[in-house]
């Protein structure tokens, strides 16, 4: 049967550009489908949770739709990546929305830039949202990494950033004004603040290294 | 590594196809949004921005096609202006593959829009257009102006970019209409200004003749992006050549 991948949708915006960057890179015969049952999340593949919007609208709605509980189990066993919004609410809470509580499947919490850069004597300058292409920098080898090069832009676009507690779950490093984590991973799940479908060749790669990604970190 | 300052191409689209002559020896079809996304993509344009000038509501739809051609192919961020007035018309072009919306005139009349459009989208998504002229010397002010430059309004720009930014907008795409189309290169006091006055990103438009003016918009202007149009269209300059340039002058760009 041919491997199939679900978009989970919470309703939270557009979807269409994963799904269309997603079967521009899958190998042939993959079914990549955007679905809001967790029946279809639980019966794919690999998982990809995007995401838009404010943190606690997010919680809200995957809690509604029982999203929430397919996640976590996805999250035990199958290639997972989740994008911005999607990495954001894999954490424990957000300052968001007065605080939020979210998933939790990696320790720590998300954070809002205008607090940090506030404190920096330049930090004013620093617009935000933090929208535009940064480069990430490659803190280790990962195969979601395979092909791209160290320091390639990727598509940014978020006033909040996540700060794990544990400095190993870290991936990816981004530059604005302070140094955050761009890019979180253990085992089968990596996560990206960035929007690889927006991230022209680099953002592609990332997403075709996904697609045939068996969930192992050597 | 830092932020890169955005370059961005606009097109005009009038049912469905692109006006104002782009002229590229290499395509075949000049007029087909998807052919000249994919071309200014392939040369590293940082986004795409779509304006569509389609004067009748019946082709208003052929621009969501515009769009779905558009997002199936070519991966950078795409924005669409022209014609947003209401919730459903940002639903549509989002939907469709559309990364921002930018909202012009129906802002001018009616600015709870963009505090309605950012609650129900997202801040991210919404782009607050704002097209001025210059009325007063010392101190410099400017004015907002509707129906491309022809009505003012009375608002003053400066002031008007604060509120659209206090009511929601994710940035700001900022036209000078006393540059617009003179290849002068753009209006850099405003620019400044307006950047100055914001905390989100401000796209400087109108007047881009040469490549120091891209330049100067980001030096001078403190412009967060850059938009031009018939500098890349005529194929004046490849927006290869425009970052060249940029990073020549130490500006982080995208190569």
């Amino acid at each position: 049967m041919a491997a199939t991948i679900a978009i989970v949708d919470y309703g939270m915006g557009n979807l269409r550009s994963v799904l269309k960057a997603l079967e521009h890179v899958s190998p042939p015969g993959t079914a990549v489908r955007v679905s809001s049952d967790p029946q279809v999340v639980r019966g794919a593949d690999r998982v990809v949770f995007p995401g838009q919007g404010a943190a606690a609208d997010c919680m809200r709605a995957l809690r509604r739709t029982g999203l929430d509980e397919a996640i976590l189990e996805a999250v035990q066993d199958k290639p997972f990546l989740g994008v911005c919004m999607g990495m954001q609410v894999l954490l424990e809470t957000s300052e968001e929305n007065q605080g939020t509580t979210c998933l939790g499947v990696f320790p720590g919490r998300v954070r809002y830039f205008g607090t940090a850069l506030d404190r920096l004597p330049e930090g004013r300058h620093f617009k935000i949202p933090h929208m535009g292409w940064n480069t990430i920098r490659q803190t280790g080898t990962h195969p979601l990494w395979a092909g791209i090069p160290q320091d390639s832009h990727f598509y940014f676009v978020h006033s909040y950033y996540a700060e794990p507690a544990d400095a190993a779950l870290r991936l990816g490093v981004t530059d604005y004004g302070i140094a955050f984590s761009s890019a979180l991973g253990r085992d089968n799940v990596f996560a990206i603040q960035s929007h690889p479908e927006k991230s022209a060749a680099a953002g592609l790669r990332l997403l075709e290294n996904f697609a045939r990604w068996d969930g192992a970190v050597p | 590594m830092t932020l890169a300052k955005r370059i961005i191409p606009c097109l005009d689209v009038d049912a469905g196809r692109v006006v104002k002559g782009v002229r590229f020896v290499d395509i075949r079809d000049a007029g087909d949004p998807v052919e000249i996304a994919r071309r200014y993509d392939r040369e590293g344009a940082d986004e795409i921005t779509f304006l569509d000038i389609t004067a009748s509501s019946d082709d208003r739809e052929t621009m969501v096609h515009v769009v779905e051609d558009v997002a199936a192919e070519v991966f950078i961020p795409l924005t669409v202006g022209g014609g947003i007035r209401r919730v459903e018309d940002i639903r549509r072009m989002l939907t469709a593959g559309a990364d921002k919306v930018a909202i012009n005139t129906a802002a001018v009349f009616n600015p709870d829009f963009v505090r309605e459009a950012a609650d129900k989208v997202g801040s991210q998504c919404i782009v607050v257009a704002i097209d001025a002229k210059q009325v007063g010397q010392d101190p410099p002010r400017w004015e907002i102006y509707t129906h491309g430059g022809r009505k003012p309004t009375g608002l003053d720009a400066v002031a008007w970019a604060h509120k659209m930014e206090a009511f929601g907008a994710g940035e700001i795409l900022l036209t000078s209409m006393d540059r617009d189309g003179t290849k002068a290169g753009f209006d850099l006091a405003l620019t400044r200004t307006v950047s100055e006055v914001v905390r989100i990103p401000v796209i400087a438009s109108g007047g881009v003749g040469t490549l120091d003016h891209l330049v100067e918009g980001v030096t001078e202007g403190k412009a967060d992006a850059v938009l031009a149009a018939s500098i890349f269209h005529f194929g004046q300059y490849t927006i290869a050549e425009a970052k060249r340039h940029m990073a020549a002058a130490g500006i982080p760009v995208r190569l």
